[in-house]
């Protein structure tokens, strides 16, 4: 009944892909831009589950009128703002992560590394 | 009500004796006796009542609602088991009195879970459902495990503690599976009600079964998960003695008894019972011959009784049902008497090697008298219980005296039987001769004299077991035949008592006697034949491999799966969203099982032209995002998304989000600028090539699925949405906007936690940023000299690595120069 235009849903998809995409990389500024995308993908999805384009949820106007629906929309303010605060944190992350060892790559963890490269199961005691 | 308060009583006993042990030291045992000895002493003087059919029951409701409530319940064979648990660990403790040191280490420790665990077995003897049952039992490995790694400075008992948990409270785990099952069968989870009404025989009540079996056999040390035993005797002597003698190791026997009046004729009972009881009984009796470990020895012989004890509870014969209390109680007693004996010794010696002890006999006659009594009842000579015990175990196998065993069943336990007393026989006389014989090949040890107080108690033990062997036919016998009642009852039924006339079981009993007496004479040609015999009864190396085949699998399974790589174990996620919800998605849409919009049902290319031109701007910055490799241009195309997404929530009617999203686009876009401006211009890439290609599939693939679940899953909306109410009370709340309404008033909690979140968030910022600037201020006089700087920068690009850092346009090169240079110093 309340399908979003199929223009929305191939926007909605292509946002994904990218974010999806740009997570996937070893650079971590590419990984904040990614989740800065599905941070914007997630919002759009939420306001989609909405009807058509109608009113802003301000009463006082006409009676009749419908409205959109307010609770996607109060929905997605806490996830932009949210979204704000982990991209700073990211951000500062990243920018702390290149000032020590000069590199904004994200490394293979070395430990796991190591026990790849074993042969047999180290003994515990 | 008293069942209940009897082990808060304990409880209570477990709190007050650690703090107790600083004042009293090892003292603290006589006050932690205190409550083993009133629950004794009360469980006796109702045992007539139970006798004549009127048991002590008590319900505390637990979870009622799952069907879990503690049921109480204490009949015949509970008494029996009381006894041994409350009455020989009275004495037990009160012997840990004498024989532990003031400064011995942990002792508080060690008597509070003792205590703990005297509670937990009187739960498991007197627990009416399976689920009580089996928290109490999981209660006894735990408090077991706590106890056998006593000395937890030594590897041997971490090591033993370990094996015991694991195999004990592991199999415990099959055993609560088969409880469930039981329960689920049988329509109740109380277990006086499943053994008078048992379920159908079916599959699931023979897997059941041996489920339950597994359980009670790895409790009660029944080979092949017999080794934990004899390992576990790397404890005090006293704990050996209450938990591997009278108290523990008969859990398994006591559940094997509790249930074999209703079960018993279910197949594969009684076959996994005869068989795996009678190649223990024959199993420990052999190892125990060749010990020279006096504990050890007891420890083999603990293993062969509870063979034993194990075909007698679970034969499922009046006689043998006769014969399992019998021997239950005169195992307990004598078992008990002979590792309090091992203990004075090892205690006063300092060592318990028979090859090292010689002449104590002349020096302790009483110990000596007290353990030949033991020894004597667990060879099964008069008039001694073990002898009641042992006479009553054959006569139940004299084949064809009983309907509900075949012939060649009976013949070929009987035969067992009579092969693992001719062990016994021949271990207990080892037993003695070894630790009280004078050798004249040794040479003698200091043997201090012990206290009076510390010898009684064995003495004590012993001393019963000869009172309950001379009046077994009234002490013993009535609490057997309570316990047999249930099983069809014989014409002439079976009673214990010290003499039956001239019968095939006193023949048999002599040929024993003198079968074993050979065994003793001949010992160095049996230790010449154990020692020619391969060691391929070595049951904890089955252990040792199963523990090792763990290792391996987690291991390998680690090694494989845990590659380190972030990429790859969000592909992995990826992927798996794609396999599982995405193929289900593509199949229900293929069969149709989905309802797809269709025109004029929802199907709309767009809404409005307008949205048509952002939508374009949001792709198109959203793939060249993706494909842009240089950091400045990456920044402003992500800053035009973002802008563009909040032109796309103007169109949708949402102002505030609109506003809200412009804002922090534009703090994030200068946020951004302050970071990347210290960073290399490019990102490092990865070369193109399948690799590369496969994932822009995957994303591509998994960003399609998601959206079209958007799709569908608004389409199917049946409902109003909630909001609609909302109209009505925004007026209540004083506004006209209602996402306000809702940020401020409705939903205000949430937002209070995202405020919460963004003051988080901004103290770990500065956090991380501040810390920096500390490092700067130290750091800043190298930044002025300016050559150095320059080889420091020269050194940095010439770092091997994937991307070389290049100079940055827009960094201040004096700023930018000290950081690059400071942490090189590090």
């Amino acid at each position: 009944m309340n399908a979003p235009s199929l223009l929305l849903v191939a926007a909605v998809a292509v946002l994904y892909s990218s974010g999806f995409y740009l997570l996937l990389q070893r650079s971590l500024m590419r990984v904040v831009f990614g989740i800065l995308i599905l941070g914007h993908a997630a919002n759009l999805s939420l306001l989609v589950t909405d009807t058509a384009i109608t009113l802003p949820p301000l009463l006082g106007g006409e009676p009749g009128q419908q409205l959109s629906d307010p609770l996607p929309h109060a929905m997605a303010l806490t996830a932009i703002v949210i979204t704000f605060g982990v991209t700073t944190f990211l951000l500062a992350l990243a920018y702390r992560v290149w000032l020590d060892d000069e590199n904004d790559e994200v490394p293979d963890d070395l430990e796991d590394r190591r026990i790849s490269r074993l042969k047999e199961p180290e003994d515990s005691s | 009500m008293l069942l209940p308060l009897v082990i808060a009583l304990h409880a209570l006993t477990a709190v007050v004796t650690p703090p107790l042990t600083r004042i009293l030291g090892p003292r603290v045992f006589l006050v932690a006796a205190l409550p083993l000895g009133l629950t004794a002493a009360w469980v006796l003087a109702r045992t007539p009542g139970i006798l004549r059919g009127h048991p002590v029951e008590a319900s505390v409701p637990w979870a009622p609602a799952l069907g879990i409530v503690l049921d109480f319940r204490v009949d015949a064979l509970s008494v029996a088991m009381v006894l041994l648990v409350s009455g020989v660990g009275a004495v037990i403790f009160c012997y840990a009195a004498a024989y532990f040191h003031r400064g011995e280490r942990a002792l508080g420790r060690l008597v509070g879970v003792l205590v703990l665990f005297a509670a937990a077995m009187f739960g498991v003897v007197t627990a009416d459902n399976l689920f009580a049952l089996y928290v109490f039992w999981e209660l006894t490995s735990v408090s077991s495990f706590l106890l056998v790694a006593h000395a937890d400075q030594r590897e041997s008992a971490r090591r033993a503690a370990t094996q015991a948990l694991v195999t004990t409270a592991g199999s415990g785990l099959l055993m609560l599976i088969g409880f469930i099952l039981l329960g689920h069968l049988g329509g109740t989870y109380r277990i006086s009600e499943l053994v008078a009404d048992p379920p159908p025989g079916s599959p699931w009540l023979s897997a059941a079964l041996v489920l339950v079996l597994v359980g009670a056999f790895a409790k009660s040390a029944q080979a092949p998960l017999h080794y934990w035993l004899p390992a576990a005797m790397v404890a005090p002597t006293p704990v050996s003695a209450y938990l591997h003698a009278a108290a523990m190791v008969k859990g398994g026997v006591y559940l094997v008894a509790r249930l074999a009046p209703g079960f018993a004729d279910t197949d594969p009972w009684r076959l996994l019972v005869l068989v795996f009881g009678a190649a223990t009984m024959i199993l420990g009796g052999w190892r125990a011959l060749r010990q020279d470990d006096l504990k050890l020895l007891l420890a083999f012989g603990t293993v062969s009784q509870l063979g034993m004890l194990t075909v007698l509870a679970g034969a499922g014969t009046h006689t043998a049902a006769v014969a399992a209390i019998g021997a239950l109680l005169a195992h307990g007693l004598f078992k008990a008497t002979l590792f309090l004996t091992v203990g004075v010794i090892d205690h006063q010696a300092g060592t318990r090697s028979i090859s090292r002890l010689t002449g104590v006999g002349r020096r302790m006659p009483l110990l000596a008298a007290a353990a030949a009594l033991g020894a004597a009842s667990m060879a099964g000579l008069p008039p001694l219980l073990g002898f009641v015990g042992k006479e009553a175990a054959l006569e139940a196998f004299v084949p064809g005296a009983h309907p509900g065993l075949s012939a060649t069943a009976s013949a070929a336990v009987l035969a067992c039987l009579v092969l693992g007393s001719v062990l016994t026989f021949a271990y207990s006389a080892r037993f003695l001769w070894g630790a009280f014989a004078d050798k004249d090949t040794v040479a003698p040890v200091p043997f201090p004299r012990p206290g009076a107080a510390f010898t009684a108690a064995p003495v004590l033990l012993a001393a019963a077991g000869l009172l309950l062997g001379v009046s077994a036919a009234a002490t013993v016998d009535p609490v057997a035949q309570s316990y047999a009642a249930p099983f069809p009852a014989l014409l002439h039924p079976y009673h214990l008592a010290l003499w039956h006339g001239p019968t095939p079981a006193l023949a048999l009993s002599a040929l024993v006697v003198a079968a074993g007496a050979l065994l003793f004479w001949k010992r160095r040609a049996v230790t010449r034949l154990q020692n020619a015999m391969p060691n391929w009864y070595e049951a904890e190396a089955g252990y040792n491999a199963v523990i090792q085949a763990i290792r391996w699998t987690a291991f390998h399974v680690t090694s494989r799966t845990q590659t380190g790589s972030l990429p790859v174990y969000l592909g992995i996620i990826l992927a798996t969203v794609l396999a599982l919800p995405g193929v289900r998605l593509a199949a229900a849409l293929l069969g149709g099982d989905v309802a797809v919009p269709a025109e004029g049902d929802g199907l709309r290319l767009w809404d409005s032209p307008l949205e048509v031109v952002v939508v374009l701007i949001v792709t198109v910055t959203a793939v060249a995002t993706v494909r842009e490799h240089r950091r400045f241009p990456a920044l402003i195309l992500i800053s035009a998304l973002g802008f563009g997404i909040a032109g796309l929530f103007v169109l949708h009617g949402a102002p505030d989000l609109a506003l809200t999203l412009v804002l922090v686009e534009t703090l994030t876009t200068i946020i951004l600028v302050f970071v990347l401006r210290r960073l290399p211009a490019t990102f490092t890439t990865r070369p193109n090539g399948w690799p590369k290609r496969l994932t822009v599939l995957m994303c591509a693939a998994a960003g399609t699925f998601l959206a079209l679940t958007l799709w569908l899953a608004s389409h199917a909306r049946t409902h109003p949405p909630v909001s609609l109410g909302y109209t009505g009370r925004a007026a209540e709340a004083g506004g006209d906007n209602l996402v306000n309404v809702i940020i401020a008033d409705f939903r205000a909690l949430d937002t209070l936690g995202e405020v919460v979140v963004l003051v988080t968030a901004a103290v770990a910022v500065a956090s991380l940023v501040l810390l920096n600037r500390r490092d700067r201020i130290i750091r800043a006089p190298e930044a002025d000299d300016w050559e150095e700087t320059a080889q420091a920068d020269s050194a940095a690009s010439d770092r091997p690595g994937p991307q070389p850092a290049a100079p940055d346009p827009l960094a201040a090169p004096g700023a930018n120069h000290a950081h690059r240079h400071g942490p090189k110093e590090d």
